[in-house]
Protein backbone atom coordinates (compact mmCIF):
# COMPACT_ATOMS: atom_id res chain seq x y z
CA UNK A 1 0.00 0.00 0.00
CA UNK A 2 1.31 3.42 -0.94
CA UNK A 3 1.54 5.45 2.25
CA UNK A 4 3.60 8.56 1.51
CA UNK A 5 4.73 10.71 -1.32
CA UNK A 6 7.89 12.66 -0.55
CA UNK A 7 7.38 16.39 -1.08
CA UNK A 8 10.71 17.35 0.48
CA UNK A 9 13.25 14.75 1.55
CA UNK A 10 14.85 16.59 4.48
CA UNK A 11 18.56 16.64 5.28
CA UNK A 12 19.13 12.87 5.40
CA UNK A 13 16.18 10.52 5.54
CA UNK A 14 16.87 6.82 5.00
CA UNK A 15 15.07 3.51 5.42
CA UNK A 16 16.59 1.54 8.32
CA UNK A 17 15.73 -1.61 10.24
CA UNK A 18 17.92 -3.35 12.82
CA UNK A 19 20.73 -3.93 10.36
CA UNK A 20 22.26 -6.42 7.99
CA UNK A 21 23.89 -9.37 9.71
CA UNK A 22 25.83 -12.26 8.21
CA UNK A 23 27.64 -10.31 5.51
CA UNK A 24 30.44 -8.59 7.41
CA UNK A 25 32.70 -11.46 6.34
CA UNK A 26 32.31 -10.05 2.80
CA UNK A 27 33.07 -6.50 3.92
CA UNK A 28 29.43 -5.38 4.10
CA UNK A 29 28.76 -3.01 7.03
CA UNK A 30 25.83 -3.79 9.35
CA UNK A 31 24.09 -0.38 8.99
CA UNK A 32 20.61 -0.22 10.55
CA UNK A 33 19.08 2.30 12.95
CA UNK A 34 21.53 4.43 14.92
CA UNK A 35 19.08 4.52 17.83
CA UNK A 36 17.71 0.99 18.06
CA UNK A 37 15.60 1.78 21.12
CA UNK A 38 13.69 4.53 19.30
CA UNK A 39 13.27 2.28 16.25
CA UNK A 40 11.95 -0.59 18.36
CA UNK A 41 9.49 1.57 20.29
CA UNK A 42 8.25 3.35 17.14
CA UNK A 43 7.47 -0.04 15.62
CA UNK A 44 5.67 -1.32 18.70
CA UNK A 45 3.55 1.84 18.93
CA UNK A 46 2.57 1.57 15.26
CA UNK A 47 1.52 -2.03 15.84
CA UNK A 48 4.52 -3.63 14.14
CA UNK A 49 7.02 -6.29 15.06
CA UNK A 50 9.93 -4.57 16.75
CA UNK A 51 12.40 -4.94 13.85
CA UNK A 52 10.39 -3.53 10.92
CA UNK A 53 11.92 -0.88 8.67
CA UNK A 54 11.28 2.77 9.60
CA UNK A 55 12.36 6.11 8.25
CA UNK A 56 15.42 7.41 10.08
CA UNK A 57 15.18 11.19 9.96
CA UNK A 58 18.24 13.34 10.70
CA UNK A 59 18.00 16.90 12.04
CA UNK A 60 15.91 18.53 9.33
CA UNK A 61 12.95 16.31 8.63
CA UNK A 62 11.08 15.64 5.39
CA UNK A 63 7.67 16.77 4.21
CA UNK A 64 5.46 13.81 3.40
CA UNK A 65 2.02 13.62 1.81
CA UNK A 66 -0.07 10.80 3.26
CA UNK A 67 -1.54 8.73 0.41
CA UNK A 68 -3.68 6.28 2.41
CA UNK A 69 -5.16 6.24 5.92
CA UNK A 70 -2.66 4.59 8.24
CA UNK A 71 -1.22 4.51 11.75
CA UNK A 72 2.17 6.08 12.31
CA UNK A 73 4.41 6.66 15.33
CA UNK A 74 7.36 9.01 15.71
CA UNK A 75 10.02 8.49 18.39
CA UNK A 76 13.61 9.53 19.03
CA UNK A 77 14.76 13.11 18.62
CA UNK A 78 12.20 15.90 18.87
CA UNK A 79 12.45 17.47 15.43
CA UNK A 80 9.14 19.33 15.94
CA UNK A 81 6.92 17.06 13.86
CA UNK A 82 3.50 18.29 12.71
CA UNK A 83 0.52 16.54 11.20
CA UNK A 84 -1.45 18.78 8.89
CA UNK A 85 -0.10 21.89 10.60
CA UNK A 86 -0.76 20.77 14.17
CA UNK A 87 1.97 19.50 16.50
CA UNK A 88 2.15 15.73 16.25
CA UNK A 89 2.35 13.81 19.52
CA UNK A 90 5.52 11.77 19.63
CA UNK A 91 5.89 8.41 21.38
CA UNK A 92 2.36 7.25 20.56
CA UNK A 93 0.45 5.79 17.66
CA UNK A 94 -1.19 8.50 15.57
CA UNK A 95 -3.76 8.16 12.82
CA UNK A 96 -2.70 9.81 9.57
CA UNK A 97 -5.38 10.35 6.94
CA UNK A 98 -5.10 10.41 3.19
CA UNK A 99 -4.22 13.97 2.18
CA UNK A 100 -2.56 14.86 5.51
CA UNK A 101 0.90 16.34 5.47
CA UNK A 102 3.60 15.18 7.88
CA UNK A 103 6.19 17.85 8.33
CA UNK A 104 9.06 18.75 10.63
CA UNK A 105 10.31 22.04 12.07
CA UNK A 106 13.33 23.07 14.09
CA UNK A 107 15.30 20.33 15.83
CA UNK A 108 14.48 20.78 19.53
CA UNK A 109 16.58 18.05 21.13
CA UNK A 110 18.43 15.03 19.75
CA UNK A 111 19.52 14.22 16.21
CA UNK A 112 17.51 11.35 14.83
CA UNK A 113 13.79 10.69 14.69
CA UNK A 114 12.17 7.41 13.72
CA UNK A 115 8.92 7.31 11.81
CA UNK A 116 7.21 3.93 11.86
CA UNK A 117 4.19 3.18 9.74
CA UNK A 118 1.78 0.30 10.30
CA UNK A 119 3.03 -2.69 8.32
CA UNK A 120 6.59 -1.36 8.15
CA UNK A 121 8.27 0.46 5.26
CA UNK A 122 8.18 -1.92 2.32
CA UNK A 123 11.37 -1.92 0.27
CA UNK A 124 13.05 -5.07 -1.08
CA UNK A 125 15.25 -6.94 1.37
CA UNK A 126 18.87 -6.90 0.26
CA UNK A 127 21.08 -9.49 1.97
CA UNK A 128 18.36 -10.05 4.55
CA UNK A 129 17.77 -6.42 5.52
CA UNK A 130 15.97 -3.29 4.38
CA UNK A 131 18.59 -0.97 5.87
CA UNK A 132 20.21 1.61 3.61
CA UNK A 133 23.99 1.71 3.30
CA UNK A 134 24.35 4.89 1.28
CA UNK A 135 28.11 4.70 0.72
CA UNK A 136 27.77 1.56 -1.41
CA UNK A 137 24.20 2.12 -2.55
CA UNK A 138 22.91 -1.01 -0.81
CA UNK A 139 19.36 -1.60 0.48
CA UNK A 140 16.63 0.86 1.41
CA UNK A 141 15.11 2.86 -1.39
CA UNK A 142 17.50 2.22 -4.29
CA UNK A 143 20.41 2.40 -1.87
CA UNK A 144 20.04 6.12 -1.28
CA UNK A 145 18.38 8.71 0.97
CA UNK A 146 14.85 9.81 0.05
CA UNK A 147 14.38 12.23 -2.86
CA UNK A 148 11.47 14.52 -3.66
CA UNK A 149 8.83 12.62 -5.60
CA UNK A 150 9.66 9.22 -4.09
CA UNK A 151 6.73 7.00 -3.15
CA UNK A 152 6.91 5.07 0.08
CA UNK A 153 5.03 1.81 0.48
CA UNK A 154 4.11 -0.11 3.62
CA UNK A 155 3.60 -3.83 4.19
CA UNK A 156 0.36 -5.44 5.31
CA UNK A 157 -1.06 -4.10 8.54
CA UNK A 158 -1.75 -6.66 11.20
CA UNK A 159 -1.76 -5.78 14.86
CA UNK A 160 -3.24 -2.70 16.51
CA UNK A 161 -1.36 0.39 17.47
CA UNK A 162 -1.16 2.15 20.83
CA UNK A 163 -2.89 5.47 20.49
CA UNK A 164 -2.25 6.63 24.05
CA UNK A 165 1.03 8.37 24.81
CA UNK A 166 3.69 6.12 26.24
CA UNK A 167 4.33 6.65 29.93
CA UNK A 168 7.15 9.13 30.63
CA UNK A 169 9.38 6.46 32.16
CA UNK A 170 9.90 4.94 28.70
CA UNK A 171 10.76 8.23 27.01
CA UNK A 172 14.45 9.06 27.15
CA UNK A 173 15.65 12.56 27.84
CA UNK A 174 18.46 13.53 25.54
CA UNK A 175 20.99 15.52 27.51
CA UNK A 176 23.94 17.58 26.33
CA UNK A 177 26.01 15.70 28.90
CA UNK A 178 26.31 11.96 28.68
CA UNK A 179 28.19 9.33 30.56
CA UNK A 180 28.71 6.30 28.39
CA UNK A 181 29.49 2.98 30.00
CA UNK A 182 32.22 0.95 28.33
CA UNK A 183 33.78 -2.48 28.61
CA UNK A 184 37.56 -2.13 28.27
CA UNK A 185 39.28 -4.01 25.43
CA UNK A 186 40.10 -5.53 23.06
CA UNK A 187 43.34 -3.48 22.89
CA UNK A 188 43.38 -1.49 26.14
CA UNK A 189 46.76 -3.11 26.87
CA UNK A 190 48.18 -1.03 24.01
CA UNK A 191 47.67 2.13 26.08
CA UNK A 192 49.69 3.48 28.98
CA UNK A 193 48.17 3.61 32.45
CA UNK A 194 48.05 7.36 32.01
CA UNK A 195 46.26 6.92 28.67
CA UNK A 196 43.52 4.78 30.21
CA UNK A 197 43.19 7.21 33.13
CA UNK A 198 42.79 10.11 30.68
CA UNK A 199 40.13 8.20 28.77
CA UNK A 200 38.14 7.34 31.91
CA UNK A 201 38.45 10.63 33.77
CA UNK A 202 38.32 13.42 31.20
CA UNK A 203 35.49 15.06 29.36
CA UNK A 204 35.22 14.78 25.57
CA UNK A 205 33.23 16.84 23.12
CA UNK A 206 31.29 15.59 20.10
CA UNK A 207 32.74 17.20 16.95
CA UNK A 208 31.00 18.02 13.68
CA UNK A 209 32.65 14.90 12.29
CA UNK A 210 29.89 12.68 13.59
CA UNK A 211 27.87 10.64 11.15
CA UNK A 212 26.38 7.19 10.75
CA UNK A 213 29.85 5.71 10.41
CA UNK A 214 31.36 7.10 13.58
CA UNK A 215 31.49 9.87 16.12
CA UNK A 216 34.77 11.73 16.41
CA UNK A 217 35.47 13.30 19.80
CA UNK A 218 37.72 16.11 20.89
CA UNK A 219 39.48 16.36 24.23
CA UNK A 220 42.62 15.31 26.08
CA UNK A 221 44.89 13.01 24.10
CA UNK A 222 44.93 9.33 25.01
CA UNK A 223 48.46 8.01 25.23
CA UNK A 224 49.51 4.81 23.48
CA UNK A 225 52.35 2.62 24.68
CA UNK A 226 53.91 2.22 21.24
CA UNK A 227 51.92 3.27 18.24
CA UNK A 228 48.26 3.18 17.27
CA UNK A 229 48.42 0.68 14.45
CA UNK A 230 47.43 -2.94 14.80
CA UNK A 231 47.02 -5.74 12.31
CA UNK A 232 43.49 -5.03 11.01
CA UNK A 233 40.70 -6.84 12.85
CA UNK A 234 36.92 -6.66 13.23
CA UNK A 235 35.12 -3.63 14.68
CA UNK A 236 32.10 -4.21 16.95
CA UNK A 237 29.45 -1.46 17.31
CA UNK A 238 30.46 1.12 19.88
CA UNK A 239 34.17 0.33 19.55
CA UNK A 240 36.26 3.30 20.67
CA UNK A 241 39.12 3.55 18.20
CA UNK A 242 42.09 5.69 19.10
CA UNK A 243 44.29 6.47 16.08
CA UNK A 244 47.77 7.98 16.35
CA UNK A 245 46.44 11.49 17.05
CA UNK A 246 45.17 10.22 20.43
CA UNK A 247 41.56 11.33 19.88
CA UNK A 248 38.79 8.74 20.21
CA UNK A 249 36.32 7.82 17.46
CA UNK A 250 33.28 5.76 18.44
CA UNK A 251 32.36 3.40 15.62
CA UNK A 252 28.64 3.25 14.80
CA UNK A 253 26.08 1.64 12.46
CA UNK A 254 27.80 2.26 9.10
CA UNK A 255 31.31 1.50 10.42
CA UNK A 256 33.56 -0.46 8.13
CA UNK A 257 33.76 -4.14 9.05
CA UNK A 258 37.49 -4.15 9.84
CA UNK A 259 40.13 -1.60 10.73
CA UNK A 260 43.71 -1.16 11.82
CA UNK A 261 43.51 1.23 14.78
CA UNK A 262 43.76 0.28 18.44
CA UNK A 263 40.41 -0.04 20.19
CA UNK A 264 40.59 0.94 23.85
CA UNK A 265 37.02 -0.04 24.81
CA UNK A 266 33.49 -0.70 23.56
CA UNK A 267 30.43 1.36 24.51
CA UNK A 268 27.70 -0.97 25.80
CA UNK A 269 24.65 -1.63 23.61
CA UNK A 270 22.15 0.19 25.81
CA UNK A 271 24.14 3.43 25.77
CA UNK A 272 24.50 3.64 21.97
CA UNK A 273 21.03 5.22 21.47
CA UNK A 274 22.04 8.21 23.62
CA UNK A 275 25.19 8.65 21.57
CA UNK A 276 23.12 8.45 18.37
CA UNK A 277 21.18 11.47 19.64
CA UNK A 278 24.26 13.52 20.64
CA UNK A 279 24.95 16.73 18.76
CA UNK A 280 28.21 18.51 18.00
CA UNK A 281 29.28 20.30 21.17
CA UNK A 282 27.64 17.78 23.52
CA UNK A 283 29.92 16.41 26.22
CA UNK A 284 30.79 12.79 26.84
CA UNK A 285 32.44 10.97 29.71
CA UNK A 286 33.35 7.31 29.84
CA UNK A 287 33.05 4.95 32.76
CA UNK A 288 34.28 1.35 32.74
CA UNK A 289 32.02 -1.50 33.84
CA UNK A 290 32.61 -5.24 33.80
CA UNK A 291 30.90 -7.85 31.65
CA UNK A 292 28.39 -8.97 34.28
CA UNK A 293 27.23 -5.40 34.90
CA UNK A 294 26.88 -5.03 31.12
CA UNK A 295 24.73 -8.12 31.04
CA UNK A 296 22.54 -6.85 33.89
CA UNK A 297 21.95 -3.57 32.05
CA UNK A 298 21.02 -5.45 28.88
CA UNK A 299 18.47 -7.55 30.79
CA UNK A 300 16.97 -4.36 32.17
CA UNK A 301 16.71 -3.01 28.62
CA UNK A 302 14.93 -6.14 27.38
CA UNK A 303 12.54 -5.99 30.32
CA UNK A 304 11.69 -2.41 29.39
CA UNK A 305 10.95 -3.44 25.81
CA UNK A 306 8.86 -6.36 27.07
CA UNK A 307 6.83 -4.04 29.32
CA UNK A 308 6.15 -1.70 26.40
CA UNK A 309 5.13 -4.68 24.30
CA UNK A 310 2.53 -5.60 26.92
CA UNK A 311 0.93 -2.17 26.64
CA UNK A 312 0.05 -2.73 22.99
CA UNK A 313 -3.47 -4.07 22.51
CA UNK A 314 -3.42 -7.51 20.92
CA UNK A 315 -5.26 -8.40 17.72
CA UNK A 316 -8.27 -9.82 19.46
CA UNK A 317 -8.94 -7.13 21.84
CA UNK B 1 53.65 -15.13 15.87
CA UNK B 2 51.02 -17.68 16.88
CA UNK B 3 50.01 -17.81 20.57
CA UNK B 4 50.19 -21.09 22.48
CA UNK B 5 46.54 -20.69 23.34
CA UNK B 6 44.00 -18.50 21.53
CA UNK B 7 43.10 -15.35 23.48
CA UNK B 8 39.52 -14.28 24.13
CA UNK B 9 39.11 -10.51 24.16
CA UNK B 10 35.90 -8.57 24.86
CA UNK B 11 34.25 -6.58 22.08
CA UNK B 12 31.56 -5.02 24.27
CA UNK B 13 28.50 -6.92 25.51
CA UNK B 14 27.58 -8.72 22.28
CA UNK B 15 30.83 -9.61 20.55
CA UNK B 16 33.99 -11.51 21.36
CA UNK B 17 37.38 -11.59 19.68
CA UNK B 18 39.23 -14.88 19.36
CA UNK B 19 42.82 -13.85 18.67
CA UNK B 20 45.28 -16.49 17.50
CA UNK B 21 48.44 -14.43 17.30
CA UNK B 22 49.94 -11.23 16.03
CA UNK B 23 51.12 -10.48 12.52
CA UNK B 24 50.27 -11.33 8.94
CA UNK B 25 51.03 -14.95 8.25
CA UNK B 26 49.26 -17.62 6.15
CA UNK B 27 49.34 -20.24 8.92
CA UNK B 28 47.98 -17.84 11.56
CA UNK B 29 45.26 -16.69 9.16
CA UNK B 30 44.37 -20.30 8.42
CA UNK B 31 43.58 -20.87 12.11
CA UNK B 32 41.18 -17.91 12.00
CA UNK B 33 39.36 -19.23 8.96
CA UNK B 34 39.23 -22.73 10.42
CA UNK B 35 37.38 -21.45 13.48
CA UNK B 36 35.09 -19.35 11.26
CA UNK B 37 34.17 -22.50 9.35
CA UNK B 38 33.96 -24.69 12.46
CA UNK B 39 31.45 -22.27 14.03
CA UNK B 40 29.28 -22.40 10.92
CA UNK B 41 29.42 -26.19 10.88
CA UNK B 42 28.71 -26.54 14.59
CA UNK B 43 25.75 -24.13 14.37
CA UNK B 44 26.46 -22.75 17.84
CA UNK B 45 23.29 -21.39 19.47
CA UNK B 46 23.35 -17.63 19.92
CA UNK B 47 26.07 -16.91 17.38
CA UNK B 48 24.87 -14.20 15.00
CA UNK B 49 27.85 -14.11 12.65
CA UNK B 50 31.62 -14.19 12.69
CA UNK B 51 34.05 -11.91 10.90
CA UNK B 52 37.47 -13.30 10.01
CA UNK B 53 40.46 -10.97 9.72
CA UNK B 54 44.22 -11.49 9.51
CA UNK B 55 44.78 -12.88 12.99
CA UNK B 56 41.47 -12.90 14.85
CA UNK B 57 37.85 -13.84 14.51
CA UNK B 58 35.20 -11.43 15.79
CA UNK B 59 32.21 -13.49 16.93
CA UNK B 60 28.92 -11.58 17.24
CA UNK B 61 26.46 -13.24 19.61
CA UNK B 62 22.97 -12.65 20.95
CA UNK B 63 23.38 -12.31 24.74
CA UNK B 64 19.74 -13.31 25.18
CA UNK B 65 20.63 -16.78 23.91
CA UNK B 66 24.16 -17.28 25.21
CA UNK B 67 26.42 -15.54 27.72
CA UNK B 68 30.06 -14.73 27.04
CA UNK B 69 31.39 -17.36 29.48
CA UNK B 70 29.36 -20.19 27.95
CA UNK B 71 30.28 -19.07 24.45
CA UNK B 72 33.99 -19.07 25.34
CA UNK B 73 33.64 -22.58 26.74
CA UNK B 74 32.08 -23.69 23.43
CA UNK B 75 34.63 -21.87 21.30
CA UNK B 76 37.77 -22.89 23.16
CA UNK B 77 37.90 -26.52 21.98
CA UNK B 78 36.99 -25.46 18.43
CA UNK B 79 39.72 -22.82 18.46
CA UNK B 80 42.35 -25.26 19.73
CA UNK B 81 41.78 -28.10 17.27
CA UNK B 82 44.26 -27.64 14.49
CA UNK B 83 43.71 -28.67 10.91
CA UNK B 84 40.86 -30.99 11.80
CA UNK B 85 38.08 -29.12 10.06
CA UNK B 86 37.20 -30.11 6.54
CA UNK B 87 38.39 -27.09 4.65
CA UNK B 88 37.15 -26.87 1.08
CA UNK B 89 40.26 -27.09 -1.12
CA UNK B 90 41.38 -23.55 -1.91
CA UNK B 91 40.76 -22.30 -5.43
CA UNK B 92 42.80 -19.92 -7.54
CA UNK B 93 40.54 -17.29 -9.10
CA UNK B 94 41.86 -15.84 -12.34
CA UNK B 95 41.45 -12.08 -12.64
CA UNK B 96 41.75 -10.98 -16.28
CA UNK B 97 43.53 -7.64 -16.09
CA UNK B 98 44.50 -5.05 -18.64
CA UNK B 99 47.68 -3.34 -17.49
CA UNK B 100 48.85 0.21 -18.11
CA UNK B 101 47.49 2.87 -20.45
CA UNK B 102 44.48 4.73 -19.19
CA UNK B 103 43.39 1.62 -17.25
CA UNK B 104 46.56 1.66 -15.17
CA UNK B 105 47.88 5.18 -15.07
CA UNK B 106 50.52 4.47 -12.41
CA UNK B 107 52.15 1.48 -14.10
CA UNK B 108 55.01 3.60 -15.44
CA UNK B 109 55.55 5.18 -12.03
CA UNK B 110 55.68 1.79 -10.30
CA UNK B 111 58.21 0.66 -12.92
CA UNK B 112 60.41 3.75 -12.55
CA UNK B 113 60.18 3.65 -8.76
CA UNK B 114 61.55 0.11 -8.76
CA UNK B 115 64.02 0.47 -11.65
CA UNK B 116 62.06 -1.91 -13.85
CA UNK B 117 60.36 -1.80 -17.23
CA UNK B 118 56.52 -1.76 -17.26
CA UNK B 119 56.64 -5.25 -18.79
CA UNK B 120 58.71 -6.52 -15.86
CA UNK B 121 56.18 -5.05 -13.39
CA UNK B 122 53.33 -6.82 -15.23
CA UNK B 123 55.30 -10.06 -15.19
CA UNK B 124 56.15 -9.83 -11.47
CA UNK B 125 52.57 -8.88 -10.58
CA UNK B 126 50.87 -11.60 -12.63
CA UNK B 127 53.27 -14.51 -12.14
CA UNK B 128 52.18 -15.45 -8.64
CA UNK B 129 49.17 -16.52 -6.65
CA UNK B 130 48.04 -14.22 -3.85
CA UNK B 131 46.34 -15.55 -0.72
CA UNK B 132 43.06 -13.77 0.14
CA UNK B 133 43.55 -13.11 3.86
CA UNK B 134 40.27 -11.33 4.53
CA UNK B 135 37.61 -9.01 3.13
CA UNK B 136 36.94 -5.52 4.47
CA UNK B 137 37.36 -1.79 3.84
CA UNK B 138 34.45 -1.73 1.36
CA UNK B 139 32.07 -4.53 0.33
CA UNK B 140 33.92 -7.17 -1.67
CA UNK B 141 37.42 -5.74 -1.13
CA UNK B 142 39.96 -8.52 -0.64
CA UNK B 143 43.20 -8.09 1.32
CA UNK B 144 45.82 -10.00 -0.66
CA UNK B 145 49.23 -10.98 0.60
CA UNK B 146 52.48 -11.83 -1.05
CA UNK B 147 53.38 -8.98 -3.39
CA UNK B 148 56.92 -9.26 -4.76
CA UNK B 149 59.22 -6.91 -2.84
CA UNK B 150 60.54 -5.81 -6.24
CA UNK B 151 57.33 -3.94 -7.13
CA UNK B 152 56.48 -2.39 -3.76
CA UNK B 153 55.44 1.25 -4.14
CA UNK B 154 54.23 3.79 -1.59
CA UNK B 155 50.69 5.19 -1.70
CA UNK B 156 49.90 8.50 -3.35
CA UNK B 157 50.53 11.44 -1.03
CA UNK B 158 47.07 12.76 -1.89
CA UNK B 159 44.40 10.15 -2.60
CA UNK B 160 42.45 10.49 -5.84
CA UNK B 161 38.78 11.39 -5.52
CA UNK B 162 37.61 8.67 -7.91
CA UNK B 163 39.12 5.29 -8.68
CA UNK B 164 36.99 3.33 -11.16
CA UNK B 165 35.51 -0.04 -10.15
CA UNK B 166 37.77 -2.94 -11.12
CA UNK B 167 40.97 -0.95 -10.73
CA UNK B 168 43.97 -3.03 -9.69
CA UNK B 169 46.41 -1.23 -7.42
CA UNK B 170 49.54 -1.51 -5.32
CA UNK B 171 50.13 0.08 -1.91
CA UNK B 172 53.41 -0.80 -0.24
CA UNK B 173 53.46 -4.59 -0.05
CA UNK B 174 49.75 -5.00 -0.75
CA UNK B 175 47.86 -5.43 -3.98
CA UNK B 176 44.11 -5.21 -4.37
CA UNK B 177 41.11 -4.62 -6.60
CA UNK B 178 38.57 -1.84 -6.06
CA UNK B 179 35.12 -3.54 -6.17
CA UNK B 180 33.31 -0.21 -6.62
CA UNK B 181 34.20 3.31 -7.62
CA UNK B 182 35.71 4.95 -4.58
CA UNK B 183 38.32 7.47 -3.49
CA UNK B 184 41.72 5.90 -3.06
CA UNK B 185 45.44 6.38 -2.70
CA UNK B 186 46.73 3.15 -4.23
CA UNK B 187 48.94 3.16 -7.32
CA UNK B 188 46.69 1.94 -10.11
CA UNK B 189 48.42 -0.42 -12.54
CA UNK B 190 45.48 -1.99 -14.38
CA UNK B 191 41.82 -2.86 -14.43
CA UNK B 192 39.69 -5.99 -14.51
CA UNK B 193 36.27 -6.23 -16.17
CA UNK B 194 35.09 -8.68 -13.48
CA UNK B 195 32.42 -7.64 -10.99
CA UNK B 196 33.84 -8.16 -7.52
CA UNK B 197 30.63 -7.51 -5.61
CA UNK B 198 26.98 -8.11 -6.46
CA UNK B 199 24.41 -7.80 -3.64
CA UNK B 200 22.00 -10.00 -5.60
CA UNK B 201 24.39 -12.97 -5.57
CA UNK B 202 24.91 -15.43 -2.73
CA UNK B 203 27.60 -14.98 -1.60
CA UNK B 204 27.77 -11.39 -2.83
CA UNK B 205 31.56 -11.27 -3.03
CA UNK B 206 33.46 -12.94 -5.88
CA UNK B 207 36.56 -13.40 -3.72
CA UNK B 208 36.46 -15.44 -0.52
CA UNK B 209 39.03 -15.49 2.26
CA UNK B 210 41.22 -18.57 1.95
CA UNK B 211 41.15 -18.70 -1.83
CA UNK B 212 43.87 -17.30 -4.07
CA UNK B 213 43.97 -14.69 -6.79
CA UNK B 214 46.05 -14.72 -9.92
CA UNK B 215 46.10 -11.78 -12.30
CA UNK B 216 46.06 -12.74 -15.98
CA UNK B 217 47.19 -10.01 -18.43
CA UNK B 218 44.69 -9.45 -21.25
CA UNK B 219 44.66 -7.24 -24.32
CA UNK B 220 42.32 -4.34 -24.96
CA UNK B 221 40.21 -6.58 -27.24
CA UNK B 222 39.99 -9.39 -24.70
CA UNK B 223 39.05 -6.90 -21.98
CA UNK B 224 36.14 -5.59 -24.06
CA UNK B 225 35.07 -9.11 -25.03
CA UNK B 226 35.02 -10.27 -21.40
CA UNK B 227 33.08 -7.19 -20.40
CA UNK B 228 30.46 -7.97 -23.04
CA UNK B 229 30.27 -11.58 -21.88
CA UNK B 230 29.75 -10.41 -18.31
CA UNK B 231 26.94 -8.10 -19.42
CA UNK B 232 25.30 -10.98 -21.27
CA UNK B 233 26.00 -13.27 -18.27
CA UNK B 234 27.82 -15.73 -20.56
CA UNK B 235 31.25 -15.21 -18.97
CA UNK B 236 32.64 -18.22 -17.15
CA UNK B 237 34.99 -17.41 -14.31
CA UNK B 238 38.34 -19.16 -14.72
CA UNK B 239 39.44 -20.96 -11.59
CA UNK B 240 41.45 -24.02 -10.65
CA UNK B 241 42.48 -25.77 -7.44
CA UNK B 242 45.46 -24.30 -5.64
CA UNK B 243 48.42 -26.66 -5.68
CA UNK B 244 51.27 -24.48 -4.46
CA UNK B 245 52.26 -23.58 -0.96
CA UNK B 246 51.05 -20.52 0.88
CA UNK B 247 53.87 -18.04 1.09
CA UNK B 248 54.16 -14.46 2.03
CA UNK B 249 57.52 -12.84 1.67
CA UNK B 250 55.96 -9.41 1.89
CA UNK B 251 55.79 -9.45 5.68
Amino acid sequence: MKVFEVIQPGFLTTVQDRGRYGYQQYGVPVSGAMDCYALTVANLLAGNDEGEACLEISLLGPRLLVMNDTMIAITGADLSPTLHGRPLCMWQGVEARCGDIISFGQPARGCRSYLAVAGGIDVPQVMGSRSTYVRSGIGGLEGRPLHSGDCIYAGDTRARALSARLSQEYIPEYSAENTLRVILGPQHDRFTEKGIKTFLSCEYTVTVQADRMGCRLEGPLIEHKAGADIVSDGIPPGAVQVPADGLPIIMLADRQTTGGYTKIATVITVDLPRLAQAQPGDRIRFVAIDGSEGRRLLSEYWNTIARIQQLIPSDGG
Amino acid sequence: MIYDRPKFLPGGDSALFVEFGDGIDPELNRRVRELHLAIQEAGLPGVVESVPSYRSLLVYYDPRLVCAEDLMAELDPLARQEGESVFPPPMVIEIPTIYGGHYGQDLDFVARHNGLSPEEVICLHSEREYLIYMLGFIPGFAYLGGVSPRIRTPRLATPRARIPAGSVGIAESQTGIYPAESPGGWRIIGRTPLELFDPAKEPPALLQAGNYVRFAPVSDREFIKIREQIEQTTYRLKQHPFTGEARDESV
